[in-house]
């Protein structure tokens, strides 16, 4: 039973995680309908600020995360502008061969100066260990991981509910033509919510290192992993990418744990049936 | 047939009493323009984005290689038992894929392609699993071509297939069938309305690409003499979508020309180091997104157009 609990905590700890990375990713596809296939590059991005920062910089470990938000949130801003932006329009086609593009470019690039082995991470001592909390040892980290990832989901949940551009942002997503008559910079917001998307996702990154590993396949190895959480939460809100990404890190987690002979196949059997059960995702709105 | 098409033709010919050193290397170019082929039907005729097309190759690969490790090992019925299991694993399919919508489609088909990927690498006994499956064997073609170490056999059988289903596709893809195919891509809703089943005519069609990427995954087990799990991945059906934008999605021809130009350019440049390949497609990839969105041949029809008025 205790076993059991410890299970469901990995997986939290790890839904959490694929949570705040995909996040942006929900945004991307809900707001712009755009398949980004390129999302977990901007994950892997931060995890090497992070990497970057602490061994040749001797930056703290905690202090590094701001950093690893900001410079994501920054190279996604420009990525944007520049690129992203021209094929907002564009066919699925186009815009996914584009995204695998970026992709191929940002593993290759990594490969070339980060070489291709995982990359370290030395938390600091007091995020180390296991605690026992009413009879169950929790790793420290992990405590952290899920803390950390509420409190910014708090956070985020009263952006969107309670500020200008929450509003914004939910009246783009549910009718973008709506939203441009009533004389809401569409396009603007969106470029906003796709730097913060980006930033999420490298902060996802930065903190999943000792979780997810950190290597130039990165972004590859976890594509599907993102794309389920947005698909089958169903894109533009917080609480199904939410709900989605806790039950696939438990999921998952379980699965390895108690039938590791059938490895990912869960993960991906699960994906289809969902796929065929739900077109628009669990919380989807139909369009 | 065109003379230009003849001249198209005679390039393989001519490589194979040319550069007998790069029989090898034709002969995967044959075999994976064939791909190429199958999966142009599915996307550039029926418009139906698939990532996950490997899964119809592999399956493939698989059944003619499993038929010759059991003891089967000729050549033709092991093609045409990969084109039957392909084709029914497509037909399958497809109507998980035919239901959904464009974003749903692609996930689908990602998913399919990654659940065999992991099947076979569970059921490693069976399938040999990250190893491969060895020992294929093939007894000769025909009773009468044994598959030889210079790959001359195989270049030939690959060549004379890849013609017969190039044949075939041109005739389909020009017929009603392929009018109303390229129809539905350009407007679903009014296809159904001019009374077209679009549904079956989507069923139809990836069921044809999926037997036809069977045949080329058969082909790749027999000439190799070996199925390795790649495939089935990812890796696999990306590059086709790429090779096929490359040559140009929606002209049989593109397909075969982006295949050869990739793999070319892969053989060379991964040669010098993997890394600058990676790097300069997907660089390739952006730049052909936002500059050449017709693939070399819309770019050679739109020259050739230009030179015509002259």
């Amino acid at each position: 039973m205790t076993q059991a609990i410890g299970v469901l905590f990995d997986g939290i700890a790890y839904g959490s995680l694929l949570f705040l990375v995909s996040l942006g990713l929900s945004v991307t596809m809900g707001l712009m309908n755009f398949v980004n296939l390129a999302h977990g590059a901007f994950a892997m991005a931060g995890g090497f600020v992070t990497v970057v920062a602490m061994t040749r910089f001797g930056v703290p470990f905690l202090a590094t995360l701001p950093l690893a938000f900001l410079v994501t949130a920054a190279g996604g801003a420009v990525l944007e502008r520049t690129l992203y932006r021209r094929l907002y329009g564009a066919s699925e086609l186009d815009q996914v061969l584009f995204s695998i593009g970026l992709t191929f470019m940002a593993i290759a690039a990594a490969t070339w100066f980060f070489g291709a082995s995982q990359q370290p991470v030395h938390l600091p001592r007091f995020l180390l260990g296991q605690v026992t909390v009413l009879g169950l040892d929790l790793g420290v980290y992990r405590i952290f991981l899920v803390a950390a990832v509420a409190a910014l989901t708090l956070t985020l949940g009263v952006l969107l509910a309670r500020t200008r551009f929450g509003a914004q942002v939910r009246a783009s997503v549910d009718n973008a033509q709506a939203a441009r008559g009533l004389g809401i910079d569409v396009d603007r917001v969106f470029s906003v919510a796709f730097a913060l998307g980006s930033g999420l996702a490298g902060l996802g990154g930065a903190l999943g290192i000792e979780v997810l590993g950190l290597d130039p396949s990165f972004p590859l190895k976890y594509m599907v992993y993102f794309l389920l959480v947005v698909v089958v939460g169903g894109a533009g809100t917080l609480k199904g990418p939410l709900v989605a990404a806790l039950l696939l890190g438990v999921l998952d987690v379980a699965g390895k744990y108690y039938v590791p002979q059938v490895g990912a196949f869960v993960i991906y059997a699960a994906m289809v049936v969902l796929l065929i059960a739900f077109p628009a995702g669990l919380f989807g709105r139909r369009r | 047939m065109r003379r230009i098409e003849i001249a198209f033709w005679l390039v393989p010919v001519a490589a194979f009493f040319m550069l007998p050193g790069y029989l090898v290397l034709g002969s995967q170019i044959l075999i994976v323009s064939l791909f190429a082929l199958s999966l142009d039907l599915i996307l550039g005729y029926a418009g139906i984005v698939s990532l996950g097309h490997a899964a119809f190759f592999g399956v493939g690969a698989y059944t003619a290689g499993l038929l010759s490790v059991y003891g089967w090992g000729e050549p033709l019925s092991g093609v045409a038992a990969a084109a039957l299991v392909a084709g029914l694993a497509g037909f399958v399919v497809s109507f998980l894929v035919v239901r959904g919508e464009d974003l749903a489609r692609l996930m689908v088909t990602l998913g399919v392609g990654l659940l065999l990927y992991e099947a076979a690498n569970r059921a490693a006994p069976i399938t040999g699993g990250v190893d491969g499956l060895s020992g294929v064997a093939m007894w000769k073609l025909l009773g009468v071509f044994a598959f030889d170490l210079n790959g001359r056999t195989a270049y030939v059988y690959s060549f004379v297939m890849l013609g017969i289903f190039f044949w075939l596709l041109k005739r389909l893809t020009r017929s009603p069938f392929g009018l109303e195919l390229r129809g539905i891509r350009e407007n679903a809703r009014r296809m159904a309305a001019i009374g077209a089943p679009v549904r079956w005519r989507l069923v139809a069609a990836f069921t044809v690409g999926a037997a036809i990427a069977g045949v080329a995954g058969a082909l790749l087990a027999q000439t190799t003499q070996f199925v390795g799990i790649d495939t089935l991945g990812f890796n696999r059906s990306a590059e086709l979508v790429i090779m096929l934008v490359l040559g140009g999605a929606g002209r049989l021809y593109g397909a075969i020309i982006g295949t050869a130009i990739f793999m070319i350019a892969q053989d060379y440049l991964s040669g010098i180091n993997p890394l600058y390949w990676q790097f300069w497609l997907g660089l390739l990839l952006v730049v052909f997104v936002f500059f050449a969105r017709g693939g070399i041949m819309g770019w050679l029809e739109a020259f050739a157009a230009r030179w015509m008025r002259r």
